[in-house]
């Protein structure tokens, strides 16, 4: 088992497939949804969906364990960033409560190819980070909510992606118990 | 049928997600039975584990992070690992056991994660059906030091 594991890290998917194949999926979104605010929504959920997910691996793979505040949460996000996309993003701009940052991207593999038609800028091209975001969050008993400030896409020099901390969820209690 | 108790061996193994739903029970070695179903003892367990994990944090002179790993009797030792994302794996074992949380961690790195989370079309809130994990788990677990084929 552990070699078959092994064999399947090795084979590494092209960037560019991976890129284009996320640009195929918005351009079918954007097809069957005729509201731009819709695909946006989807983006999302379907990020939400890979996250509750994508969590697990990263936990196995990293085997790290809570975090100890949200600046070490901000710390393991960019870390993910790292390992899951090759990308550096930089954790800056925190508000005077530390609930809330910025991610700056300098490039964002997902956006290589892709130039914004007039008719749909308010679409959140990358919106699936932040649904990623939100759901590997929620795994680890925290609600966050994420936005992007600046967008490559939109003419600006970054990207910013902003995450801020709502709650803590608490752990579940059995039933029967108080 | 005459057994020796003193061997190293795995007794059973359950998993609960976050909500304490019981998501996977198997065993190797069990001699004897709670005499309640499946699910009841699912819910003792995990009601057990809960109470246990508040009073052990209570009770602690220091702030901790992960406070009950195990416990142990006269005739064998429960194992006890959360994952972050409120996973819980609990390993019954014989009393000799060693480094049963490094088996635990590797049951969640090499086989929970690769054959649960990673199958699309497993829905994460349902208990384990998959043959695939199962036989994966088996496998697994024959090839840990602690496991004794009788």
């Amino acid at each position: 088992m552990a070699r078959q594991t092994t064999k399947l890290d090795t084979k590494k998917v092209s960037a560019e497939l991976f890129t284009l194949t996320y640009g195929a999926l918005v351009t079918r979104l954007l097809k069957d949804y005729e509201n731009i605010d819709d695909v946006n929504k989807q983006l999302e959920r379907m990020g939400y969906n890979i996250g509750i997910r994508l969590i697990e691996d990263f936990l196995a793979k990293t085997n790290c364990g809570r975090c100890y505040d949200f600046r070490d949460t901000a710390e393991k996000i960019q870390l993910a960033f790292r390992t899951y996309l090759g990308v550096f993003p930089q954790v800056s701009n925190w508000s005077a409560a530390n609930d809330e940052f910025s991610l700056l991207f300098d490039n964002n593999p997902l956006t290589e190819f892709v130039e914004l038609p007039d008719h749909c800028l308010n679409l959140k091209y990358s919106n699936i980070f932040a649904g990623i975001l939100r759901g590997a969050c929620e795994m680890v008993q925290m609600e966050v909510t994420s936005w992007f400030v600046q967008d490559q896409l939109k003419g600006d020099n970054i990207t910013e992606l902003r995450i801020k901390f709502i709650k803590k969820l608490e752990d579940a209690i059995p039933v029967g118990e108080d | 049928m005459i057994r020796s108790y003193n061997a190293k061996m795995i007794y059973n193994l359950y998993i609960f997600d976050k909500t304490g739903k019981l998501l996977f029970y198997t065993e190797w070695n069990r001699f004897k039975q709670s005499g309640m179903s499946r699910n009841e003892e699912g819910k003792l367990m995990y009601g057990m584990l809960f109470s246990l994990k508040n009073f052990v944090t209570k009770i602690s002179p220091y702030d901790m992070k992960q406070g009950f790993l195990c416990f142990k009797t006269n005739k064998y030792a429960l194992h006890f690992m959360e994952t972050p994302s409120g996973l819980k794996f609990v390993l019954n074992t014989d009393i000799s056991a060693q480094k049963v949380r490094e088996i635990l961690q590797q049951l969640y790195n090499n086989v929970y994660v690769n054959y649960v989370t990673r199958n699309p079309i497993h829905n994460l809130q349902d208990s384990i059906k998959s043959e695939l994990f199962k036989s994966k788990l088996n496998s697994f677990m024959k090839q840990t030091h602690i496991y004794l084929s009788k």
